[in-house]
């Protein structure tokens, strides 16, 4: 599905991806871990399309489609999701606007008719309830006045309006308490399917405790130094960064 | 401005043939007000970015004998006629009433040269009062040529429930320059509201709407006033709003620009007895070669009032924003509670925002402050959107309609507030002729 060759990207002039390469398949939940500074959330806004950072090398082939070359909004109608470290809030835009325009967009993208208001709101309903987002939430606007925990249930619920086929989730968990990791666990889960993939990039193993990796690599001064199985993210847990930094 | 006053004193019987006794006796003192003053030049105090002498360069005509046009363009249609089942008309300079004007007992809505009739001693009381004294000399040029306008009254205690639209229309076969006139008279408890729609139905042409409008409110009257300009880029606007609150009284001016050429409006705000609440808000949307400037004066000249003052810009292109905004705090007014805020967004690097807020405070005992902004979309916000699947095109649109929905939201009216939240949209989407060609269908 996605196929990352050599990347290389640098953000006003430094360079912070120096080779990356990494190929995730349909089904698969990969887990991107590493210290701060790494380049962890660099190589998620580069796939995504950030206009802050340049591609200076490399290759991302997504679906067969050489992503690099498509726009922001298109690489989401081909199906990539971000969920943000950092949701954006929006003042004056409300959800529901930002959402119908959003799945519109998508849908003329791949040259259906737009959905009927009743269909909408009969959507939304829907994927609210997977991640248990109230309806006041939903009308008011984009994540404005939204605590940590509901921007972040409110980044999965959009995730389950656009069902993208590649989702990267940065620090879902960072800003969560223990029941809102759940909620946020339970609704990625639900979600996950045989013809889609997950990345999940995070500091810790806590949210992994909830949403099992089948490939755990580890991102380093903008290189992928160590892949390995559900048992790496546990050995990081156990013994830090610096083992890895030794190998350097 | 000098060939005005040649048309002036050329034309001087003609004018007042035409005109009520309380117009003509306004014009000499307006006349040495012309005389005696130049024509300030762009850079000047008050006209820092806008070229008063090139907007009145064009040989605009003045129709001094007042030549029937058609009451109402055969091709037109005002954006709002839900709001008002019969809304009046002022095509050019020369108003016409419908003929199942939906108004109030003791209501009257008519021409000036009707006054005298209609309601007898109020043009004579309340004509030019707070004009005489307006300062700006294109308040005096209109005071020298007018030779008609729109009164409106509503007597002590009556509340007129439903919206007085006046539909202006600019339309001749000629460059023309409109002299405008309105006055609004709310003797004391009265309570209204008026929502002034400005369109050019002609759009080959240049056109000047040289405007004046006073407002009296007398002790607790409530008046909500709208205006909103969707003309062409071939027309000129010179708008003077003069108000006077009396104790107790509620205002809110609503100044609205979607669709213009070049506009400069003054707003002069007396508050001269406590308790009176105003509140000022305006929403200029430009884009290529459009230029719109907003003048305002809130004048705290007693104790215990409130004012609230907001204007926020969307400039795109090499549009010209300007405003500049004073809050007056007169000596001995404490317990004066003034805000101002301006808010500008600048949707391309030609844009261009001047923005000039002033406070003038001599009393101790207030509580006055200002912000003024001038900035870009946000990156973050067009990246947010964009990754969700919406273009950047529409996410621009979303943030630009989301800048503007508190002074939509702010709209007091609902059928005006959805249908301002249309038209809004239409703007920044880019679609022309908002109102011709405007459907309710939605």
């Amino acid at each position: 599905m996605l196929k990352i060759k050599d990347l290389h990207a640098s953000i006003e002039g430094k360079e912070i991806l120096k080779g990356v390469d990494l190929e995730v398949n349909a089904g698969e939940v990969h887990a991107i871990m590493g210290p701060n500074g790494s380049g962890k959330s660099t190589l998620s806004a580069v796939l995504t399309g950030h206009p802050a950072y340049t591609v200076t090398g490399g290759s991302v082939s997504f679906n067969g489609k050489d992503l690099l070359a498509l726009s922001p909004e298109d690489r989401a109608h081909e199906g990539l999701f971000l969920s943000f470290q950092y949701p954006v809030e929006i003042p004056g835009v409300s959800m529901v606007n930002f959402m119908r325009t959003a799945v519109n967009e998508k849908r003329r993208y791949h040259g259906e008719e737009p959905l009927s208001a009743a269909d909408f709101l009969k959507l939304m309903r829907e994927k609210r309830a997977i991640v248990q987002l109230d309806n006041k939430l939903a009308a008011r606007s984009v994540n404005e006045g939204f605590s940590g925990g509901e921007k972040k249930r409110n980044e999965i619920f959009q995730m389950a309006m656009l069902e993208p086929k590649l989702s990267i989730l940065d620090e879902t968990d960072s800003g969560l308490d223990i029941d809102a990791l759940r909620i946020v666990a339970e609704g990625v889960n639900t979600l996950k399917r045989a013809d889609n993939a997950t990345i999940v990039i995070t500091h810790y193993q806590r949210l992994l405790d909830y949403i099992k990796p089948d490939v755990v690599h580890v991102l380093y001064k903008g290189r992928i130094v160590k892949t390995g199985g559900p048992e790496l993210a546990l050995e990081l847990e156990e013994k830090g960064y610096d083992w890895l930094k030794d190998n350097d | 401005m000098q060939q005005y006053i040649d048309i002036y004193n050329e034309h001087r019987r003609a004018i007042e043939q035409q005109s009520p006794a309380a117009m003509n006796a306004a014009r000499e003192r307006a006349l040495a007000t012309l005389l005696t003053g130049a024509v300030p030049a762009r850079g000047s105090d008050d006209y820092e970015a806008t070229d008063l002498g090139e907007i009145f360069a064009p040989d605009y005509g003045v129709n001094i004998n007042r030549v029937a046009f058609p009451a109402v363009p055969a091709t037109f249609n005002c954006a709002l006629p839900t709001l008002s089942a019969a809304p009046f008309h002022v095509v050019n300079d020369t108003f016409h009433a419908p003929q199942n004007a939906q108004l109030a007992p003791g209501v009257v809505v008519c021409a000036m040269r009707d006054a005298d009739a209609r309601c007898p001693g109020v043009l004579e009381r309340y004509y030019n009062r707070l004009a005489a004294d307006g300062g700006d000399i294109t308040v005096a040029l209109n005071t020298l040529l007018a030779q008609d306008g729109v009164l409106i009254h509503v007597p002590r205690g009556v509340n007129n429930d439903k919206p007085i639209q006046l539909i202006n229309i600019l339309n001749a076969a000629a460059t023309l320059m409109a002299v405008r006139r309105v006055l609004i008279v709310l003797d004391d408890g009265a309570q209204a509201s008026v929502l002034m729609c400005d369109h050019t139905a002609d759009a080959t042409r240049r056109y000047l709407n040289l405007q004046v409008v006073e407002i009296h409110l007398g002790r607790d009257a409530r008046l909500q006033y709208y205006e909103m300009e969707e003309s062409s880029a071939t027309t000129g606007r010179v708008s003077s709003l003069l108000a006077r609150q009396e104790r107790g009284s509620s205002l809110l001016v609503d100044s609205i620009t979607l669709n213009n050429g070049i506009t400069r409006n003054n707003y002069r705000i007396d508050i001269d007895d406590e308790q009176c609440s105003t509140t000022l808000l305006g929403m200029a949307i430009a884009g290529a070669g459009q230029h719109v400037d907003n003048h305002t004066l809130i004048n705290h000249r007693a104790p215990r009032c409130k004012s609230h003052e907001m204007f926020k810009y969307s400039l795109d292109d090499d549009a010209i924003g300007a405003f500049a905004g004073k809050i007056y705090v007169a000596p001995g007014c404490p317990g004066v509670d003034a805000y101002q805020g301006n808010r500008n967004l600048c949707g391309s690097p030609r844009a261009r925002m001047y923005t000039k807020p002033q406070l003038e405070i001599y009393t101790d005992d207030v509580k006055c402050s200002h912000g003024a902004t001038v900035g870009q979309l946000d990156r973050e916000a067009l990246f947010y959107m964009q990754q969700r699947g919406v273009s950047l095109e529409a996410a621009r649109t979303l943030l630009k309609q989301a800048f503007m929905s508190d002074i939509v939201d702010a709209v007091q009216l609902p059928a005006l507030r959805e249908r301002l939240r249309h038209l809004v949209e239409r703007r920044f989407t880019g679609a022309d002729a908002l109102c011709n060609n405007c459907t309710l269908s939605h």
